[in-house]
């Protein structure tokens, strides 16, 4: 075989391609469940602490700060780990799938949190006070006056960082969660041949660049008029 | 509660795991140390060509970019550490990690540096051409230290994530901190030694994220 064949042998065998392609669009399926799990829990999470950090209760606020930091910092393969290997040590075992997708909502909850709240503290303070002078209550103003111009420059960052965590839904793999890594590379023990993580791969790219791509007009079409 | 700190926080078991945790701790330092200035060429070279080559490179770039921040950094890196094998290409694990992160945060640093070059208006490198000034000593002198200064949270914040991403190496057994918090866990069947890495992760990596919390308050209040 000469190297060329050799390398179309290796990585684009499309026998073996085939016999595993439905294993792979399993792990493919997989992966976006999970991934719209951690979006919605995350995002919806992130922004209920914002919230709640709009209220300006002191030591509520240290709290909420501590916990964001927390998640900023830590690694996000260090969460699963741990909430995987070791809840189970004070019998709380849960799940591979459960372990990742909490982990991550965790993380996304903490990044989206901070954007969230840079956005609500972009709003000029004048429109708090006109708001609340014509009547209307705290969290009427947060929710009708404040927020929809919040959220709009939030746009951007947050679909950048959505993105760059949804991605780690490759992470499950490492705990044996069976998207779609973690089945190309069962499939590649299976068949001794590495063509399944080719597949893999093409996967990824299939699910991810229209949304990088996305990421990208989101960008310009939401850039704030400097 | 006492079932808590057994499992969680035994002393005992931290000092038995204190050695090897303190090896993967500085194993973690050298490999940010060479991940970071590797992403950082790459990113370079990459958002250099991407403003200001041909057209085609223009949109090569663009499009290598987005292919390596499509594909997850674990899947390039089981893809070099378990799949070229395959091929005769056995490039190791720190060859697989050096690849994969110059790849992966080479395109995210890219990205950054290459929206922070767009930002300095044209006029500035009109008027540095127009004192004289070659195009890479215009670059070097008067475009990139502009690029930086407008997206210094940015880059701040990807090298946050560099840091972090490099406990996907204990994937490919590289001994750093998370794989021999797992090696000593694994040993005494207690989960302390993955708090004492994460906690270990925290402490070094909190600093960072106030920075970049106080860059990011600071470019907001300057709009």
């Amino acid at each position: 075989m000469g190297g060329f064949e050799n390398f179309l042998f290796s990585f684009f065998n499309l026998k073996v391609m085939a016999t595993y392609l439905p294993l792979i669009a399993q792990g493919l399926g997989l992966t976006i469940v999970l991934a719209l799990l951690i979006v919605v829990s995350g995002l919806a999470l992130g922004l209920g602490l914002a919230m709640l950090r709009a209220c300006g209760i002191r030591p509520l606020n240290w709290l909420i700060i501590f916990t964001v930091d927390l998640f900023r910092a830590l690694p996000p393969l260090v969460i699963i780990v741990l909430l995987f290997f070791g809840l189970p040590a004070m019998g709380l075992g849960m799940s591979s799938f459960a372990a990742t997708w909490l982990s991550l909502t965790l993380v996304l909850m903490a990044f989206a949190e901070e954007i969230y709240w840079a956005g609500i503290t972009a709003v000029p303070k004048g429109q708090w006070e006109a708001a609340r002078s014509t009547g209307l209550g705290f969290f009427q103003t947060l929710r009708l006056v404040v927020l929809p111009q919040a959220l709009r420059i939030t746009i951007p960052p947050l679909t950048n960082r959505t993105i760059a965590i949804t991605k780690g839904t490759a992470l499950g793999s490492v705990v044996g969660v069976a998207e779609i890594l973690g089945a190309s590379q069962s499939a590649m023990s299976f068949s001794a041949n590495p063509s399944p993580l080719t597949l893999g791969a093409i996967a990824y790219l299939v699910l991810f660049i229209p949304v990088v791509a996305l990421g990208r007009w989101v960008e310009t079409r939401f850039a704030w008029k400097r | 509660m006492e079932e808590f700190a057994f499992a969680f926080l035994n002393g005992d078991i931290l000092r038995e795991a204190w050695p090897i945790l303190w090896q993967g701790f500085l194993y973690t330092l050298a490999l940010a140390a060479i991940t970071v200035p590797l992403g950082l060429v790459g990113g370079v070279v990459l958002a250099l060509l991407s403003t200001s080559g041909p057209r085609a490179i223009r949109l090569a770039a663009a499009g290598w970019t987005d292919l390596f921040r499509a594909i997850p950094p674990l899947v390039l890196l089981v893809f070099l550490y378990a799949g070229l094998p395959f091929a005769g290409i056995d490039v190791g694990a720190w060859g697989a990690v050096a690849i994969g992160f110059f790849l992966n945060t080479g395109a995210y640093y890219g990205e950054v540096l290459r929206a922070g070059i767009e930002s300095v208006p044209r006029g500035q490198m009109e008027a540095a051409r127009s004192t004289g000034l070659s195009r890479g000593q215009a670059l070097r002198y008067v475009i990139l230290p502009q690029a930086v200064r407008n997206v210094l949270p940015d880059l701040v914040s990807n090298t946050l994530e560099v840091v972090k991403l490099t406990s996907i190496a204990s994937v490919v057994a590289l001994p750093e901190l998370l794989f021999q918090a797992r090696q000593a866990q694994n040993a005494t069947y207690n989960a302390t030694p993955i708090v004492a890495a994460a906690v270990a992760y925290f402490l070094l990596l909190w600093p960072l994220v106030r920075l970049i919390s106080r860059l990011e308050n600071k470019a907001l209040a300057g709009r």
